[in-house]
């Protein structure tokens, strides 16, 4: 015991030699809050990278902490009002479940600016940022139909909310415009971020016949598991290139740091305002990994609706399109409006699935 | 040569009174080590991990909202504990009483009365308790262990949580996101003071904590409890029933986290959700025994586990480390409690080869 108090005290002693005071803080303190782990190789770590972007591009002026595997629940709320109390200038909270937390902190501290991504709710101090993913959904699904033998894609959902629906609905419309049978199975995992469930996901469909893998998850499981059974798959939120190199056809990839930089400035320069944006492919927030494991024909479509939807020729959402249950939803050429968008919670018509609700 | 346990033939009384702050310091001791191994300053990280949480008036508030359900579950199963009986399941308590609380402000939204908190209250003991007699029944009636039933019905209530705001209890305006109606503000625990989000749930705490510490001390009740848990022969003659006592000792844990589930669903969330828990039925089998299973101790050690929740965030904010190293502390704090306890009644023995084939000759 006494050998253990002598140890202790002269342990102790030495931590003590080697502390070192703090140090002054003039930097301004841009704070990120995550839902999954910064290295999930998909949707935090797309934020993440976002976040370094940012930080490289105003070097000594601001810091950037962080607090990831943050739950959506009443820890987040505690998590964000502790940023918003150490100091943040800015805060921006990156999961659609952040939501209703974020709006009670923005609420509580008029200074500090919040920004939520992917929600709906906005405030004097509190701006939404989205991507419109569902212009690379549609590639992805023209692609699908050209490279599926089978005919049938799967595609793992995490949460039935108007954002995941409409990426659905843009996939298979991608591919009905290719090939006018195509059928799409969805699973729905019920997480953002689970690499267990996402890989069962992946097992389940590939077990019910589909050849073509796509997904609406932070993680690169289900890609694994493609590459595992050999057929093909899109990644998501981030290049998942790494984890199948012989398997990925491209990727959705989240490139925030260009909007973060934008913002950033805008509040250093004193004329930030709340605003709700919603960017896609020509605002450069959303981008196409290289198309690979395809031939040069389908690349050369891929590219060319990737062309057109930037310049305007194409919207993913054009009529005539009806719903599952057969009824009209867009006349011939008429093209969906936002608000329609960010609130769908139906089908269209192919899908192999009861949207849950 | 091996290494053997041998029972001390006295305990010293002086070292089961410190040995959990014993646990503490050797906790703080190879924390600091960690730290040191991760390439941090030792001192500032266990400074913004154990006392940065502490400086702030909000942050003592988000203290007391995490602790209050630890030492709700805490004391109850301590009782558990004590009288031998092993619930394991306080988890599925918390999350039952939690959905039989939630009854009546998730169908009947509209109802807006002072009497739906109350009901909402004794309507999630009521959950947990009744919870908290499947294993008890089992344990009576067919004699199984209660250590695998309680916990094994941890997972269904888990997933019947699950299903529930997945389907029919989803708000049907929430975008098909997987949550229940917001609560009506008369089904919300009101907050104590202005100045912090702790509500009442930390009254309740310390209120069950304070009765549960008489009942131990001064009544017979606890005196039962004591002696059945030591020897369940001795009970019998003095007249005491261990069956009785399985289901009192139970259900009293189980009204205890159950009254902590509808809390924390009423007071910290405001609706029910797929998660409602970072596992507080299984933190506090922690505080229980940090407690040294005296309701009074489980006030304390509720708050230290709490502050390690706490400190991970603030951790890593401040110092950039991973929000893992909470979990990490909280396994250090139980192995060093544990290892503490058990040296406290046995002394480690070096046995060598030669003295065990001595022995083996002389048999």
């Amino acid at each position: 015991m006494k050998k253990l108090i002598i140890a202790l005290a002269a342990t102790a002693a030495l931590l003590g030699g080697i502390t070192g005071g703090a140090q002054a803080q003039d930097k301004t303190k841009i704070c990120f809050i995550y839902v999954g782990s910064k290295t999930d190789g998909g949707w935090t770590q797309a934020h993440d990278i976002g976040r370094q972007a940012l930080q490289e591009h105003f070097g000594d002026k601001i810091e950037t902490p962080f607090l990831e595997n943050v739950p959506e629940g009443p820890d987040a709320e505690r998590a964000i009002e502790r940023m918003a109390r150490s100091g943040c200038a800015m805060v921006f909270t990156t999961s659609f479940g952040f939501m209703d937390a974020t709006v009670k902190v923005a609420q509580k501290f008029p200074d500090v600016k919040f920004e939520h991504a992917t929600g709906f709710k906005a405030a004097e101090n509190l701006a939404t940022y989205n991507s419109r993913f569902y212009e690379g959904r549609y590639i992805q699904g023209q692609i699908a139909a050209k490279m599926s033998k089978k005919g049938v894609a799967g595609y793992i959902a995490s949460f039935p909310i108007p954002e995941v629906v409409m990426g659905i609905n843009a996939f298979l419309l991608g591919a009905q415009s290719v090939n006018p049978d195509f059928e799409l199975k969805v699973v729905w995992a019920n997480t953002w971020f689970d690499p267990g469930k996402e890989a069962d996901a992946a097992k389940a469909l590939i077990d019910q016949g589909v050849d073509i893998l796509t997904q609406h998850t932070d993680t690169t499981a289900p890609m694994q598991v493609a590459a595992e059974r050999g057929i093909l798959a899109f990644g998501q939120a981030s290049d998942m290139i790494a984890a199948g190199p012989n398997t990925q056809l491209t990727a959705i990839v989240d490139t925030w740091g260009a909007y973060y930089i934008k913002r950033v400035q805008a509040l250093l320069d004193g004329n930030w305002k709340s605003e709700q944006i919603w960017d896609g492919l020509k605002d450069g927030i959303l981008t196409m990994a290289p198309y690979t494991n395809m031939p040069d024909d389908v690349k050369a479509m891929a590219e060319e609706t990737e062309a057109k939807i930037k310049s305007g020729e194409l919207h993913p959402f054009t009529g005539p399109v009806n719903k599952q249950d057969g009824t009209q939803w867009l006349a011939e050429g008429e093209k969906a409006d936002d608000g329609a968008l960010l609130g769908m919670n139906f089908y269209v018509e192919g899908v192999d699935d009861k949207l849950p609700q | 040569m091996r290494i053997e346990l041998q029972r001390r033939s006295q305990s010293s009384r002086l070292f089961s009174f410190v040995s959990p702050l014993l646990a503490l310091v050797l906790t703080l001791f190879f924390g600091g080590i960690m730290f040191w191994m991760l390439g941090k300053q030792p001192l500032d990280a266990l400074y913004s991990f154990f006392v940065e949480p502490l400086l702030e008036v909000w942050s003592l508030h988000e203290l007391a909202v995490k602790a209050a359900p630890l030492i709700l579950i805490g004391v109850g199963l301590s009782i558990c504990y004590r009288s031998n009986n092993w619930n394991i399941g306080a988890e599925g308590q918390f999350t039952i009483g939690a959905i039989t609380g939630s009854i009546l402000p998730v169908l009947y939204p509209e109802w807006h009365s002072p009497m739906i908190l109350p009901l909402m209250l004794v309507m999630g003991m009521v959950g947990g308790a009744l919870y908290a007699g499947i294993p008890a029944l089992l344990k009576t009636r067919f004699n199984t262990n209660e250590i695998l039933t309680s916990l094994m019905l941890v997972y269904i209530a888990q997933l019947y949580l699950d299903w529930l705001v997945r389907g029919p209890w989803r708000d049907p305006q929430g975008y098909n996101f997987p949550q229940t109606k917001s609560f009506v503000p008369e089904a919300v625990l009101p907050e104590i003071l202005e100045s912090g989000r702790a509500h009442l749930a930390i009254a309740f705490a310390l209120v069950a904590a304070v009765a549960l510490w008489f009942m131990m001390r001064f009544m017979l009740k606890g005196f039962e409890v004591t002696v059945l848990g030591q020897s369940e022969r001795a009970g019998r003659f003095a007249g005491f029933s261990a069956r009785r006592m399985v289901w009192f000792s139970m259900m009293l844990s189980g009204a205890l986290a159950g009254l902590a589930g509808i809390s924390e669903v009423s007071g910290s969330i405001g609706h029910v959700q797929p998660t409602i828990s970072p596992g507080y039925g299984f933190t506090a089998i922690i505080v229980a025994f940090l407690g040294r299973l005296n309701p009074l101790g489980i006030i304390a050690s509720g708050f230290v586990l709490a502050l390690t929740y706490l400190g991970g965030e603030a951790a890593q904010l401040s110092i950039g480390i991973s929000d893992k190293v909470s979990r990490v502390f909280q396994g250090l704090l139980l192995f060093f409690v544990l290892s503490c306890d058990t040296l406290i009644h046995y002394r480690i023995r070096i046995v060598t080869q030669k003295l065990r084939g001595g022995a083996a000759h002389h048999a």
